[in-house]
């Protein structure tokens, strides 16, 4: 699916990314991860053929900068930082639709399903959403369509749990016959979409290996927390991942999405002084 | 820069590579990129104010009774017009290189065209489609508050010229091509907001300073050729439109410098009337091909 032979790029004598060989078989979802400078936002504009460059890339056996709209049909991208767009929220899904040949429903009912009612905010400029709500727009924009390729840069970094859930649903019903590629500058933020991981130094691949994870992107882990007293700030925290109280603060159940573990166990750490136990099972959960 | 992916290809019919010949861009994308630079704008501060200065200048040449006053012989909506077309040389220009360069390069170093051209559209009917929404944007406020005067005019049964009018839009749509052109072109060149709106302050400083009166000033002081002093006129889309303005009042041009008598005798009334609208336009149309030409060939955002 993605080719990608000594490609080099320099901005103004200064070279970004360094004579960088990569294949993506299709179906694959790897992670790119790398510090802030490595080259990502770099690689992943040129995949989009948004920059020009020395060396080979191709998508699909097609160049994206000289083939832009037969590539680009297939690809689903979501920034990092969304763009201060003007359009209104209905302004820019027709738009968008209208360009990839897509239906603006099916991109409001991506966003209905990560907790955003696009009918209510369709009036609504782009550019006064929240963070969260401008992502969830931009991931529906990209995954209320066909694609073959999905390049995100940190996709669910400022969704709340819920929305997580539902992403990663979504990215589940899609891995079958798509390619992803998904960028982060953590590899606890996208270690468990994936299975393979590539990272970034100084424009080169410093490292290019395989997750070992049994784990599917739609699996859901049932889980039980039991704490030594009652904790105001742990029981917002619980909440907020959609948890129910089952005896006066002190037992909490929940479910939490298999690629969010990591997270969650991130989410709990700074209250394990007050864990008295905690069990996570995958299989479903009747008797707690 | 070297693009060597197209030799890749599996299964898709490949594409007549898009360098070989100038093109709009397939009609979808070309209108779809215009009606979103329309409907951007619509919602920017930059064109409340516009629009705003433009229907607030007419607001006030009516409070001020233009219409009901005559100087040197103009009257009548007539002497609203010329007074609305002076106005229009000195502002508009300015006006449209510093919008124009300003959300371009804004957009760019914000990161709209990242995500925007990650969607499937043709370089041509972005870049096209940009300039024809942007004229839309640019164009028609102005032409309105001129046709909202002419509307009230009638309406009040004030004689209206409408030969006049119908020549001064063509001019000011050929002024507004023109400079929006160089704004796309400026566009493209430079990589910030900043240098983007210093590099369109200067050409219009340098076109401002070539301005018939200039030329009085400097270059027949000087004793340069009158030649030289003509062409430096006619190439400079300012001095063409102002000559052309005037010309319609003031056919014995009274009111112009010693390069308009000699511009004249060479082109006559009609002749010259055409070249003040075919000049600009395609000097901006110039200058947009140029922008799409290096827009194509370099980084997109």
């Amino acid at each position: 699916m993605i080719r990608i032979d000594k490609l080099s790029k320099s901005f103004r004598g200064a070279r970004v990314l360094e004579n960088l060989s990569l294949h993506v078989p299709a179906g694959e979802r790897v992670a790119l991860v790398g510090a802030n400078g490595a080259g990502k936002t770099t690689l992943i504009r040129c995949l989009l053929g948004e920059y020009t460059y020395d060396g080979l890339v191709a998508v699909n056996g097609l160049s994206p900068r000289s083939h832009r709209k037969q590539v680009l049909r297939h690809v689903g991208f979501v920034p990092q930082l969304p763009p201060p767009l003007k359009l209104t929220v209905g302004q820019l899904l027709r738009f968008a639709a209208a360009l990839c040949r897509s239906d603006p429903d099916r991109m409001a009912d991506v966003a209905s399903g990560l907790g955003l009612d696009v009918r209510a905010l369709r009036r609504q400029p782009f550019a006064k959403l929240s963070g969260g709500q401008k992502q969830k727009l931009l991931i529906s924009v990209a995954l209320g369509r066909d694609t073959k390729l999905l390049i995100m840069d940190e996709p669910a970094a400022n969704l709340d749990p819920d929305a997580r859930r539902h992403f990663f649903e979504l990215l589940a019903d899609r891995a079958a016959n798509n390619t992803m590629l998904i960028s982060s500058h953590r590899l606890d933020e996208v270690a468990q979409l994936v299975r393979r991981v590539v990272e970034l130094e100084r424009g080169q691949i410093s490292l290019d290996d395989r997750v070992a994870d049994s784990g599917t992107l739609d699996s859901l882990l049932h889980c039980r927390l039991e704490l030594g007293r009652r904790e105001e700030s742990v029981a917002k925290t619980l909440v907020r991942w959609g948890f129910c109280d089952d005896a006066g603060g002190l037992v909490w159940r929940g479910a939490v999405p298999g690629p969010d573990r990591l997270r969650f166990f991130a989410a709990l750490a700074r209250y394990s002084g007050l864990i008295r136990s905690l069990t996570l099972d995958e299989r479903a959960d009747d008797d707690g | 820069m070297v693009d060597e992916g197209a030799g890749e290809i599996e299964s898709v019919v490949p594409e007549r590579r898009s360098g070989k010949r100038l093109r709009l861009g397939s009609g979808g994308d070309f209108w779809l990129v215009a009606w979103l630079d329309v409907a951007e704008s619509m919602h920017a501060r930059w064109f409340a104010l516009y629009a705003l200065v433009f229907g607030g200048l007419v607001s006030l040449l009516f409070v001020f009774g233009l219409t009901e006053s005559q100087i040197l012989g103009f009257l009548g909506l007539s002497r609203l017009l010329v007074t609305y077309i002076q106005i229009c040389m000195a502002i508009l220009p300015i006006f449209i290189l510093i919008t124009t360069v300003r959300s371009l390069a804004g957009d760019r170093e914000a990161g709209v065209f990242e995500y925007l051209l990650s969607l499937p559209v043709s370089l041509a009917g972005w870049f096209w489609g940009k300039m024809i929404g942007r004229f839309a944007v640019v164009f028609l406020p102005v032409f309105f508050a001129m046709a909202a005067a002419a509307g009230w005019a009638v309406r009040q049964e004030i004689p209206v010229p409408w030969e006049i009018f119908a020549f001064y839009t063509a001019l000011l749509a050929a002024l507004a091509w023109c400079f929006l052109g160089i704004a796309m072109l400026i566009s493209t060149l430079t990589r910030s907001s900043d240098v983007a709106q210093g590099a369109a302050f200067l050409v219009w400083l340098c076109l401002v300073l070539f301005l018939d009166l200039i030329l009085l000033g400097v270059m027949v002081q000087e004793r340069f050729p009158a030649e030289t002093a003509v062409a430096v006129a006619l190439a400079n889309p300012l001095q063409v439109f102002r000559t052309a303005a005037m010309m319609l009042f003031d056919p014995d041009m009274v009111l112009l410098g010693p390069s308009a008598f000699v511009i004249l005798d060479a082109f006559g009334t009609h002749g010259y009337l055409a070249y003040a609208i075919g000049y600009p336009v395609a000097l901006g149309s110039a200058f947009a091909i140029v922008g799409y030409l290096v827009f194509r060939r370099g980084d997109l955002p």
